[in-house]
C-alpha cells in the first residue's frame, strides 16, 4: 500500500466528524493513555448495564489515522457484550478503514485508542469481578498491544 | 574562506546521501536538520580512515598506532576550542551529546553546588534535555524550578528572569542560545550581563545555534556550553561540554572508571587532570575524529557564510509559506532573531498527516512536539510540523515544499 493510499475518503470523514466523541459524565469508567513520541492522546469512557457496554464515547488529540479508528472502534464496541469487546483485535479496527498494512511508525496512531479501550475494561473487570482470569490476560495483551 | 557563492555552489556533490531516491523514486528534499544533519564524504572518509589505519585505544599505550590515535582526538580538542573560540583547551570535554553535557553539570556541578531552597531557571522554549535534568535535580535537593516566560512573538520575556534574580536565591540560568522550535535566537548578551550582575551561573544550550552561525564563546562569557556534532555534520554520538576553568575546579567527577584518575587505591582515589578528569572509560575515539572533519568543512566554508545562506533561504521559505491559505507560522518574522528552522500549522491538519502526505514526495520534515513539550502547552498545540534548513539546502527545495503542501490541501478538502 502506498503510504498516500491510507488517506482515503473514510478516514478524512472520520477525522473531519469523529463518530461517538466526547465525554461520558455518569460512565462507570474510563481510561486515558497517551503516546510519548507523538503526543496523541486518547480518553475513552464507557457505560456498562448488564455486562453490555451501553455507551461508550472518547475525546483527546490525535491525527486522522487515530482520530478514524477511535471511531471505528467505539462503534464496533457500542452495544456489545464485556466478553466481545475483549476479543476485539487489532485487526477488526484495522480492516474496518482498510489500513491492515499501515506502516509500523503510524501503526501506534491506529491502536491507541484500542489500548485504551482494553486498559479501560482491564481495570472495570478489575473492580468488579474478583478472581477473572481473564483480566491478565487483557492487561498483558493492552500492554502488548504495539 | 571562499567566495560565498564558490562555497554553495559545489556543496551537494559532497553528500552522497542527497543523491538517494526515496518512496516512488522521489529525490530525497531533506528537511529535518535541527533534528540530525547528512554528513559530507569527508566527515565519513575521515572515520573510515580512523579504523582502517589508525585504530588503537588513546593515553596510554606506547606503540606507533596509540600514538596517532591520541593525535587525532586530541587535535579534534584543539579544533573545537578553535572553533567556539575558548582560549583553554582543557576546558574542553567530549561527552555523548548536548543531553549528556547538561546531565553531567547537573550531575557533577549541581550536586555540589544545589541546595533546598535554591532556584535554578530555565525557559519555555527549552528542549526537554534542558528542562528535565533540571527537574531530576530541583527534586532530588529540595530546590525549585522556575521558567522566564515567552511572548506571542516567540521571544523570551526578561522581566520575568529580573524577578527571580531578584529573589536572591538564583544558582544557574540555563537557557538555548537558539530555539529548536520556534528559532529564536535568545538574546544572551542581556541574559548573561543580568546574571554576572547577580553573581548567578550561566549555561547555554548551543545546539542548534553552533552549526548555524559564528559563537564565540569566550565573548558571550557565560560559564558552561553545550553543543553536539551530529547537528553540524558530524557523526551521532559525540558533543562537546566546555566549562569555564574556575567552575570546573570547583565539580565532583561524573563517571568512575579508566582514564579519569591519577591514583586508584583501596579505598580511595585522586583524580586526573582536566579535562580528563571528566572523560571516564574509552571515549568515542572514532566520533571524535569524524567530528574534527567536520569542523575542518565547517570551517573551510566559512560560519558566516552558512548564517547568511541559511537567512536567505529563510526568508524565501517563510515569504512563500506564508502565502499558503490556511498554513499558521509560529515564531518571530523578525529574521535576524531567528534561524533557519520554521514550525507550523496547517489549517486542521495534524502534523503527523502533514508529514506522511509531504514523504510521498520526498520531503522529510519533522512532526510532532519536538522534545519541546512545555512549549506545546504554551503554544497551546499537541503538535507542528518543522523545516529546518542546512549548508545544502536550496530554494528549489522549498518550491517542492510548497508544492509538495498543496497535496495536503487536496487529501484535505482544505
Amino acid at each position: 500500500m502506498s503510504n498516500a493510499d491510507i488517506y482515503h475518503e473514510m478516514i478524512i470523514d472520520y477525522s473531519r466528524n469523529p463518530v461517538n466523541y466526547g465525554k461520558l459524565e455518569d460512565h462507570d469508567v474510563t481510561y486515558h493513555d497517551s503516546n510519548p513520541l507523538c503526543g496523541d492522546s486518547i480518553d475513552i469512557d464507557m457505560k456498562i448495564d448488564d455486562n453490555k457496554v451501553s455507551d461508550i464515547k472518547f475525546h483527546g488529540k490525535g491525527c486522522a489515522i487515530c482520530m478514524a479508528c477511535s471511531s471505528v472502534l467505539t462503534e464496533i464496541a457500542k452495544g456489545k457484550d464485556l466478553d466481545e469487546v475483549k476479543n476485539i483485535s487489532k485487526n477488526d479496527v484495522l480492516s474496518e478503514l482498510g489500513l491492515e498494512n499501515l506502516q509500523a511508525v503510524r501503526i501506534k496512531c491506529a491502536l491507541l485508542s484500542l489500548k485504551v479501550l482494553k486498559y479501560a475494561l482491564y481495570s472495570y473487570l478489575g473492580k468488579h469481578l474478583e478472581g477473572d482470569q481473564d483480566v491478565d490476560k487483557l492487561k498483558e495483551e493492552a500492554a502488548n498491544l504495539y | 574562506m571562499q567566495s560565498a557563492q564558490t562555497a554553495f555552489e559545489n556543496i551537494r556533490k559532497d553528500f552522497p546521501i542527497l543523491e538517494r531516491k526515496v518512496r516512488d523514486n522521489k529525490t530525497l528534499v531533506y528537511l529535518d536538520n535541527a533534528s540530525t544533519t547528512q554528513k559530507p564524504n569527508q566527515v565519513i572518509d575521515a572515520i573510515n580512515d580512523y579504523y582502517k589505519n589508525h585504530n588503537a585505544n588513546i593515553h596510554r599505550a606506547v606503540y606507533a598506532l596509540a600514538e596517532e590515535a591520541t593525535e587525532l582526538y586530541e587535535k579534534t580538542r584543539d579544533k573545537v576550542a578553535n572553533f567556539i573560540n575558548v582560549p583553554n583547551r582543557d576546558e574542553i570535554i567530549f561527552v555523548r551529546g548536548t543531553t549528556e553535557a547538561i546531565n553531567l553539570v547537573a550531575y557533577a556541578w549541581g550536586r555540589t553546588h544545589i541546595n533546598e531552597g535554591d532556584i535554578i531557571v530555565t525557559t519555555e522554549y527549552e528542549h526537554h534535555s534542558n528542562i528535565v535534568p533540571w527537574q531530576l535535580l530541583t527534586q532530588e535537593k529540595g530546590a525549585k524550578l522556575e521558567y522566564i516566560g515567552m511572548d506571542d512573538n516567540g521571544e523570551l520575556i526578561l522581566e520575568d528572569l529580573d524577578k527571580y534574580l531578584a529573589t536572591g536565591k538564583v544558582k544557574l540560568v540555563a537557557f538555548s542560545l537558539m530555539s529548536n522550535v520556534l528559532g529564536t535566537i535568545s538574546d544572551s548578551e542581556a541574559i548573561i550581563s543580568k546574571c554576572k550582575e547577580a553573581g548567578v551561573l550561566t549555561l547555554i544550550d548551543g545546539a542548534q545555534a553552533v552549526p548555524h552561525m559564528k559563537v564565540d564563546v569566550e565573548k558571550l562569557d557565560c560559564d558552561f556550553f553545550a553543543f553536539s556534532g551530529h547537528k553540524m555534520l558530524g557523526p551521532t554520538g559525540i558533543g562537546i561540554l566546555w566549562v569555564k576553568k574556575a567552575v570546573l575546579e570547583t565539580m565532583s567527577p561524573f563517571h568512575g572508571g579508566g582514564d579519569m584518575i591519577r591514583e586508584v587505591h583501596k579505598y580511595e582515589t585522586t583524580w586526573n587532570d582536566l579535562p580528563y578528569k571528566f572523560e571516564a572509560g574509552t571515549p568515542n575515539i572514532a566520533d571524535v575524529v569524524g567530528l574534527g572533519a567536520a569542523i575542518d568543512y565547517l570551517t573551510k566554508i566559512g560560519m558566516e557564510n552558512i548564517r547568511e545562506h541559511e537567512i536567505e533561504l529563510t526568508k524565501y521559505a517563510l515569504e512563500k509559506l506564508s502565502q499558503v491559505k490556511g498554513l499558521h507560522i509560529y515564531g518571530t518574522k523578525d529574521i535576524s532573531k531567528r534561524g533557519g528552522v520554521i514550525s507550523f500549522n496547517f489549517a486542521d491538519v495534524h502534523p503527523h498527516d502533514v508529514a506522511q502526505i509531504i514523504d510521498e514526495e520526498g520531503i522529510a520534515v519533522r512532526s510532532g512536539h519536538h522534545c519541546a513539550q512545555v512549549l506545546m502547552e504554551r503554544l497551546n498545540v499537541a503538535a507542528t510540523s518543522r523545516a529546518s534548513f542546512y549548508i545544502y539546502n536550496t530554494k528549489e527545495e522549498v518550491d517542492k515544499l510548497i508544492n509538495s503542501l498543496n497535496k495536503v490541501a487536496e487529501v484535505f478538502k482544505l
